[in-house]
């Protein structure tokens, strides 16, 4: 599905990933953990083309070097970013539109429109609500749902739990671990490595822009050993 | 009361004009951030473009009307091409020099291949009409304005709100490179921002060229210096904003003329101006700053 080799992201002269290769398989969960500047979303970035970058990205076996923001959105990338980024002078419903404008399904995408409304009730009931008076979990739902309506191939998902309740947190885990079994290809950016660990199949770990080690969930056991080890925490 | 009902009207046209220029301004520069004073000369080339073809061509309105709209939203958008895209990611002065450098180029293009002098252009008799509402006079002009505006305004709120792409034009003004993330082309939308920026200097062209009767080389310079302290007083970036201004700096255009003495007409503009100075004390980021319009949870 998604392969990444050898890959480096540069911002003007400062070096934020050193050559990293990374594999996302069909319907697997990724999780990249790692400390604050350690290059997470930077290497998001490189795959949903908002940062320049050398190396080999591929989706496919198909090379991404010469794809634009928008292509790589149509070819199947989809990325919740960081931040969640709504557009908070649309309504919740014109936002979920933003993410299936590019799709001509109409009816299907009206559909799934509901569905995500039912799922996500407090977004059903402000459905013509301005989406920037949302509070931060209904947002990042908000994101998440409009990330899934373009039908991407490969879900990038950057920090979805920042800043959030424990919660809503767990909200957010649990929406990421259905849409896992559903057959969704994810890629994880956390800080919260418990969660991340319980809901990925496979985890790298990203320090000062290399990938510092790999493995099944199981290699990490709960994760409290790697928070320490990122955290600097010592028992 | 009669006098008052004459000014109100006077006051409505001046606004509609200066609302419809400001929101085209306005509707680039929340999306690029572009404050764009190549404007002007995209109504003056619809202004030639009714002087040459009135001409040449046909006299018949509705045919070079529709050319003046064609002409005017086929220049904007040839500039945004060849001009604006290779700037679009470049600072916000980068876009300011680039406009202004446009603006002078285009200026000397008109002096070159047409003249420093007025050219007569060709006049819409039905612009030209007056009828009495009881006691108030009323012209065509101020009627027709006014009512395009409107419908323009209704226009651009339909398309806005309605249309995919129209809520894309929004999401931009808020988070361009997350409409990009949703797959939307940023051409796409930037070209119909600098063409629905065109559609409105070609509208207020049109009557523009009713009142003044032919052009010249600068003659959108002063109706787009105008327009840009409405959307200063608007708000820059909100499009509510650029009408609100564009209708409050008329009516204190003609306000200020009906109250000051005629001694004192020479200073109606730097009175009209104090009125926005104060205003803007009032309000320093405009009256409907995007912010505020948009209603953000902060």
């Amino acid at each position: 599905m998604l392969e990444i080799s050898g890959l480096r992201v540069n911002y003007g002269p400062i070096e934020a990933v050193h050559g990293i290769d990374l594999t996302v398989g069909q319907g697997g969960c990724v999780a990249l953990l790692g400390p604050n500047g350690a290059g997470k979303s930077s290497t998001l970035a490189a795959v949903a083309g908002t940062a320049q970058y050398s190396g080999r990205i591929t989706l496919d076996g198909q090379d991404l070097a010469e794809m634009i923001v928008e292509d790589r959105f149509r070819a199947g990338i989809s990325l919740a970013p960081e931040g969640r980024r709504i557009f908070s002078n649309l309504s919740v419903l014109e936002n979920l539109s933003m993410g299936a404008a590019t799709r001509k399904d109409r009816d299907a995408v009206e559909r799934e429109t509901e569905e995500w409304l039912s799922r996500f009730p407090i977004l059903g009931e402000r459905r013509h609500q301005s989406a920037g008076t949302l509070s931060g979990g209904e947002q990042q739902m908000l994101t998440i749902a409009r990330s899934l309506l373009g039908n991407p191939k490969i879900l990038l998902l950057d920090e979805p739990s920042l800043g959030l309740a424990p919660k809503i947190i767990a909200q957010i885990f649990d929406l990421i671990e259905d849409l896992r079994r559903s057959g969704m290809t994810i890629l994880l950016v956390e800080q919260n490595v418990g969660a991340a660990i319980k809901v990925s199949d496979h985890i790298y770990v990203l320090a000062n822009g290399v990938i510092t080690r790999e493995g099944d969930g199981a290699d990490f056991g709960d994760g409290s050993d790697l928070m320490n080890e990122l955290t600097g925490v010592h028992g | 009361m009669d006098y008052a009902a004459q000014q109100l009207l006077n006051a409505l046209s001046f606004g509609a004009e200066y609302a419809l220029i400001a929101l085209g301004l306005a509707i680039v520069f929340s999306i690029m951030g572009l404050v764009n004073f190549a404007h002007g000369e995209v109504i003056a080339f619809g202004g030639y473009s009714l002087a040459v073809i009135g001409t040449v061509m046909t006299a018949s309105p509705i045919f070079l009307m529709a050319f003046v709209l064609i002409a005017c939203v086929a220049i904007s958008v040839a500039l945004e091409r060849v001009a604006f895209r290779t700037v679009r990611n470049a600072n916000i002065t980068t876009g300011l020099l680039t406009a202004f450098g446009v603006s002078i180029i285009l200026q000397n293009l008109y002096l070159l291949l047409g003249s420093p002098r007025p050219i007569p252009a060709q006049q819409f008799i039905f612009l030209a009409k007056t009828f009495n509402v009881g006691p108030i006079q009323v012209s065509s002009l101020q009627v027709y304005e006014t009512l395009a505006t409107v419908l323009a305004i209704i226009g651009l709120g339909l398309f806005l709100k309605r249309s995919n792409l129209g809520i894309a034009m929004r999401a931009a003004s808020r988070d361009f490179l997350m409409v990009r993330l949703c797959g939307i082309r940023a051409n796409r939308v930037v070209a119909t921002a600098f063409a629905i920026s065109g559609l409105l200097a070609g509208l207020a062209c049109i009557f523009i060229m009713a009142r003044r009767g032919s052009v010249t080389p600068h003659m959108g310079f002063d109706p787009v210096l105008t327009a840009f302290i409405a959307c200063v007083l608007g708000g820059f970036g909100s499009l509510p904003g650029a009408v609100l201004g564009g209708f409050i700096l008329g009516f204190l255009e003609v306000g200020v003329l009906v109250l000051l003495p005629q001694s004192a007409g020479g200073l109606a503009q730097a009175a009209v101006f104090l009125v926005v100075a104060l205003l803007l004390f009032w309000r320093p980021d405009g009256i409907l700053t995007p912010t505020t319009e948009k209603g953000d949870k902060v």
